[in-house]
Order: structure tokens, then C-alpha cells, then sequence
């Protein structure tokens, strides 16, 4: 893998506390990277490291194998949209997509030309002449976000971007960010703590835990084969039960389920402990045991209607499992009753302990 | 009297004008009255006429202290910016330590009577004051004149006045956005051009307040420019004092008062429907 943007060994302490800890990471030319993870736990600081707003107690980063380390912000030629947008009140729209373009001498009439095209690329066709204040949220996201692709970035950052807008246009905008990143071929790292978010957006989602990387993959790996137990807590719903390989084929052993057939994606050897990952909406909820299934019983404590599904709480001996069905199967239990709960072999992944 | 609380008291919306009644009496009497007294003698005295005004309006001496009130105000104000923006960005860019030290600097001084800075000046610019002995102990033959001009004047005025600048500036300052200062390096800007086009633009809203509130109490300053100025560069309200005390001409002397009036409450009003005058106290 060529990579663009290279992140090696960064460590950021802040006094004695250790906000990033060696973070390596590095991204192709034209990726969309989602930087996901819990507040607090270094997704800005490492922006900023990028961005030249922070300093790296140890470690480099380099754009297309050169080092970025020593170059102030405003040499380092990086987009950033804030989450709070951080347009200039003084200016128009406008003349805010064009600051950028002043700043690098581009004549007037030139510039505001370029900066029109711009703001129609993000949708904003007329809008030129308006101050920050007459621009709804979304818009001003948008001219936030023309503003910092307008001067060909070489990399644009941008840090919870849709933090403050409602469901609707925070979808709508997702489609939007994903368009426009695409028509420019744009690298881009994205900020969220929203993981439906970055699953919809992203190539490679890269989860952060205090401080760390906790995997670096495509949307699809980090939902089905999760690196560590908190990654598979922290994206998606998931039942987590702790057990020991009993055959490197595939069968582990809980005190819960009893013995439970998994398909090894990673070689493992008896006697290993493993977290059994088994996602909510892989399990049948039924009457009877399924033939060809792994068949327990589970006594259903709770159930939560969402209307086109619900998700049905229950316990299979100490064990909480938590079960996602289809608006209509669930006709079939009530809470307290007991019933018999099923997955395939192919719908179990084993997470090795650290 | 019991009853009547009782009823008012069933009437909350009466309560805040009740309250404010002690107030609106005491501006009525000490304040509207009297200025009306002045606004009546100027037409008045000595018969009833507008000979006054326009005499003030004419007249090349009076003309020539309306200029010179005009331009102290002006090279006041200047002075105070000048003086007041780099010490208020100093203050909102220093630790939170020597930020209070300046502060405590500006409002000691602020707190300080006026008239005792006054004659502070005069012990420092005077013949035998502390800056002509050193302007002779590193060899001037001649020392230049300080005291009673212009220039000390102007030097006292732009000390007693500096803070309102340094405070209405400061207090825009700090609400700035750091991430607006953030965005703008991201996007290429530093250095001089970084100050140019976000920072001053965005600090232009406490250079007018400060600067509409020290031209318009400099306009009116009185002790200071008597005691300090030049005689022959007398400001308006000087020439107010002079022309009641000296001459009796209280019909002259209410006639420039009104008009010194007139203009601080023209300069307000464009400035109030520029920016709002609600802002002007920060
Ligand atoms: N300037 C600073 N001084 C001290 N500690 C800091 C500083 N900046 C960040 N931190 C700490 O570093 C850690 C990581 O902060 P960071 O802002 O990178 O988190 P984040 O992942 O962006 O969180 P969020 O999702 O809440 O934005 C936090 O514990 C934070 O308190
Ligand atoms: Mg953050």
C-alpha cells in the first residue's frame, strides 16, 4: 500500500497525562478515513497534530514521505472544517470561500469567480452575498466546507462537522460530504462519535480508545471481525461471551452456552481465551430448536418495540443476551416466558484476548 | 396608603417604575431642570433673541475653539487607540497573571481622582519637574516648553481616558473565537495579513465604542485642558467657564452649551444607528 499521509509513532502528553500513545496510521491518497472513538479519547488532539495546531511530544508526520513536523499551519496547505464552522462574521459567504484564495494572492474577481464555482458545488448557488448569520446551520456547514476545499488542499480534516445538526440534514449532509469528497478525489479524515456515521461514510474506519488505535479497517471488518472486545462493544450492538477454545477447527467452550461451533478466521489453538462475538440481529428468536443451528434456551425479561423491529432482552443462565427481530416475529414471545434462541456457526467470531 | 400598596401590589408590571421613581425625580430636578434653564437663558439673556447662537456660529474665536475642541478630541482619541489596542491584545494575550497585573495597572489609575492625576502631571511636566531636570541633565540648553500647551494636555487627557479604550477593546477581544484565529491559519493566513482581515475586523466593534465614548467625554472635558493647556488653545468647555465666570455672559455661555450638546448627542445617534448604543458600555 502506497500511503499519502503518514502518521509514525506519534506520542502527545499534556504534563504527565498521555493523550495519544503511538499512534501509527497511514492513508492512501484519496481515502476517506473516519476517525471513531469515545470523547476523550484522541481523535482532535491527533487532527491538530496534523493540522500543526498541536505539537507531537515524539513522533512525525509526513504528507507523500515528507515531513510535515516543522511546517507551521499555514504552510501546511490542510482544510479543516471546525465543528462549529467558524466562518468569519465580517465576511459574506462569498468572501469567506475566497479568504483562502486572498491569502495565496489570487486576484479579486478571480478569486470571488472561484469561490461562486464553489459554492455551487456544495449547493449554495446565490448564496455568495450573504453574511454568516443569514445562513442556516447547514448552510454554514457547507460554506465551512467550500472554504476549506476551495484551495485544492492537500488533505482536508474535518472534526465532528455535523455535531450540531438534526437527524435529517445530518444524513442529508453525510450524502452530500461523501459527493463532493468524490468529485474532487479529496484525502479526507472525518471525526464522529457516531458509528452508524462511519459505517455509511467511510473506506477505513480507524477506532480510537484512550489515547490508542484499536483497529484500523474497512466498515465491514470492524463490524464482523472487531480486533479487540472494545471495538466490538463500541460499534454495533453485541453480545460478548468470554470462553476457551476447546479445537483449533472451530469450537469453543463457555461457561454459559456450553460448547459453541465458530468458523476460525484467525488460526487459534486449544486452550486460548476468546471473546465470542454474536451480533444481535445474527440470532432466531423461535418455539422449538432449528435444526442446523446452535439452539439454547433464553428466559425474555424485556422487550423494546421500535416499531419495524425490537429488540428482546433475556437471559440464557448468568448470561444477558440481547436479540434483534423484525417487527412481526415477535408476535410469537412475551416477557417472561421462555423460548429457544439460535445463531449459525458462521454468525460467531472469535476475538482473541489481548 | 395600605390600601394603595395593596392595589399596586396586585399590578406587578407597576412595581419596576415605582422603583425607578426616586431616580426619575432626582434627573428631573438636578438634571432636566437645570437643563432647560440652560436651554431657556440661551435665547433669553440678555433679551429674547437667537443672537447668541448666532454669534457662537459666526464668530471666528468662538469657530476657532470649536476646531480646536475638535481636534484635541480627535488626537486624544487617536493617542488612547493607539496607546490602548496594543496594551488591550497584550492583556488578552498574556497569562492569566499578567493579564490581572495590566488590569490593575489601567483601573488603578482609573480609580485614581482625576483632579489629583491632574496636578500630578503639573509636579511632572512643570520648569522644575523630574522630565525637564532630566532633559537637562543629558544637555539640552534650552528645554522645551511642557506644561501649558497642547501637548501636556493632551498627555493628561489621553491618561485619564486611556482605559475606557483599553476596557471596551479588551472586553472585544476577549470574546473572540480561538478557533476563528485557528481557521483563518489553516486556510494561509499569518503574520500581518492574519491582523488585517479577521483580527482587526473583528475587533473594529470595541475601537468604535472606545473611540465614540473618549472623543465625546473629551469633547466636554473641562479641568483638565483649563489647568494644563495652552490658554491660547482654549477647548469649549473652557471657554464655557470663562465666559460665565468672567464675563456673566450666561446667555453665551448656555448658547455653547447647547451646542456642545447638540453635537454629543448627534455623534451618539449615528453611532447608535450604526452599531446600537446599548453596546456602548461593553
Ligand atoms: N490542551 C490540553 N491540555 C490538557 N489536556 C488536553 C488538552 N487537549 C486535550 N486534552 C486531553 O486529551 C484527551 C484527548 O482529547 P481529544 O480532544 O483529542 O479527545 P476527542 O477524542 O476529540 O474527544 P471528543 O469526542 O470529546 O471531541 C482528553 O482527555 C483531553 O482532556
Ligand atoms: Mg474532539
Amino acid at each position: 500500500m502506497t500511503s499519502y499521509l503518514q502518521i509514525d509513532g506519534v506520542t502527545k502528553k499534556f504534563g504527565d497525562f498521555t493523550a495519544l500513545e503511538k499512534v501509527d496510521l497511514s492513508v492512501r491518497k484519496g481515502e476517506f478515513v473516519t476517525f471513531l472513538g469515545p470523547s476523550g479519547s484522541g481523535k482532535t488532539t491527533t487532527l491538530m497534530i496534523i493540522a500543526g495546531f498541536e505539537k507531537a511530544t515524539h513522533g512525525d508526520v509526513l504528507i507523500e514521505g515528507r515531513s510535515i513536523s516543522r511546517l507551521a499551519p499555514h504552510e501546511r496547505n490542510i482544510g479543516i472544517v471546525f465543528q462549529n464552522y467558524a466562518l468569519f462574521p465580517h465576511k459574506t459567504a462569498a468572501e469567506n470561500v475566497y479568504f483562502p484564495l486572498q491569502m495565496r494572492s489570487i486576484a479579486r474577481s478571480a478569486g470571488l469567480r472561484k469561490a461562486q464555482e464553489m459554492l455551487s458545488l456544495v449547493g449554495l448557488e446565490g448564496m455568495g452575498g450573504r453574511y454568516p448569520k443569514e445562513l442556516s446551520g447547514g448552510q454554514q456547514q457547507r460554506v465551512a466546507l467550500a472554504r476549506a476545499l476551495v484551495f485544492e488542499p492537500s488533505l482536508l480534516l474535518l472534526d465532528e462537522p455535523l455535531g450540531a445538526l438534526d437527524k435529517n440534514l445530518r444524513e442529508q449532509m453525510q450524502i452530500e460530504i461523501k459527493r463532493i469528497q468524490r468529485t474532487l478525489g479529496v484525502t479526507t479524515i472525518f471525526v464522529t462519535h457516531d458509528q452508524s456515521e462511519a459505517m455509511s461514510m467511510s473506506d477505513r474506519i480507524v477506532v480510537f480508545e484512550k489515547g490508542r488505535i484499536e483497529q484500523a479497517a474497512t466498515p465491514l471488518d470492524i463490524y464482523h471481525r472487531p480486533a479487540t472486545r472494545f471495538v466490538a462493544g463500541f460499534v454495533g450492538e453485541s453480545n460478548l461471551v468470554p470462553a476457551e477454545i476447546k479445537d483449533a477447527g472451530g469450537v469453543a467452550e463457555s461457561a454459559a452456552l456450553g460448547a459453541c461451533d465458530f468458523e476460525p478466521a484467525e488460526p487459534v489453538s486449544p486452550g486460548d481465551n476468546v471473546t465470542l462475538l454474536i451480533r444481535p440481529e445474527h440470532i432466531r428468536l423461535s418455539r422449538k430448536p432449528i435444526e442446523g443451528r446452535k439452539n439454547v434456551s433464553m428466559h425474555v425479561d424485556t422487550i423494546v418495540n421500535y416499531g419495524d423491529n425490537s429488540l428482546v432482552i433475556g437471559r440464557v443462565g448468568d448470561l444477558q443476551m440481547r436479540v434483534r427481530v423484525l417487527g412481526a416475529d415477535v408476535v410469537i414471545i412475551k416477557e417472561g416466558e421462555d423460548c429457544c434462541v439460535s445463531w449459525l456457526p458462521e454468525s460467531v467470531y472469535a476475538i482473541p484476548a489481548a | 396608603m395600605g390600601a394603595t400598596i395593596a392595589r399596586l401590589a396586585q399590578r406587578p408590571n407597576l412595581w419596576p417604575w415605582l422603583l425607578l421613581a426616586p431616580l426619575a425625580l432626582y434627573l428631573a430636578i438636578f438634571f432636566l431642570v437645570p437643563l432647560a434653564d440652560v436651554a431657556i437663558m440661551s435665547v433669553t439673556e440678555p433679551k429674547l433673541s437667537l443672537a447668541n447662537y448666532e454669534r457662537v456660529l459666526t464668530g471666528t474665536l468662538y469657530q476657532r475653539v470649536f476646531f480646536n475642541t475638535f481636534l484635541t478630541a480627535g488626537l486624544v482619541t487617536l493617542a488612547c487607540l493607539l496607546v490602548g489596542y496594543p496594551l488591550a491584545y497584550l492583556m488578552n494575550h498574556s497569562s492569566q497573571r499578567t493579564a490581572m497585573l495590566i488590569l490593575l495597572l489601567v483601573t488603578m489609575s482609573f480609580w485614581t481622582s482625576f483632579l489629583v492625576r491632574t496636578y500630578a502631571w503639573m509636579v511632572l511636566l512643570g520648569n522644575n519637574g523630574p522630565v525637564i531636570g532630566l532633559l537637562r541633565a543629558v544637555g539640552f540648553e534650552t528645554t522645551p516648553q511642557l506644561l501649558f500647551t497642547r501637548f501636556s494636555s493632551t498627555l493628561a487627557m489621553v491618561h485619564i481616558l486611556a482605559p475606557y479604550m483599553i476596557m471596551n477593546i479588551y472586553s472585544v477581544m476577549r470574546k473572540i473565537d480561538p478557533v476563528l484565529i485557528r481557521s483563518a491559519e489553516s486556510l494561509g493566513a499569518r503574520g500581518f495579513s492574519l491582523f488585517r482581515h479577521i483580527y482587526l475586523p473583528l475587533t473594529a466593534p470595541g475601537i468604535a465604542n472606545g473611540c465614540v465614548l473618549v472623543f465625546v467625554i473629551c469633547l466636554g472635558f473641562y479641568v483638565t485642558p483649563v489647568l494644563l493647556g495652552s490658554p491660547r488653545e482654549q477647548m469649549i468647555a473652557g471657554l464655557i467657564g470663562t465666559q460665565i465666570e468672567e464675563f456673566l455672559a450666561f446667555g453665551m455661555g448656555s448658547a455653547m452649551a447647547m451646542i456642545l450638546l447638540a453635537v454629543t448627542l448627534a455623534i451618539l445617534a449615528i453611532y447608535h444607528r450604526r452599531f446600537g448604543l446599548d453596546k456602548l458600555w461593553g
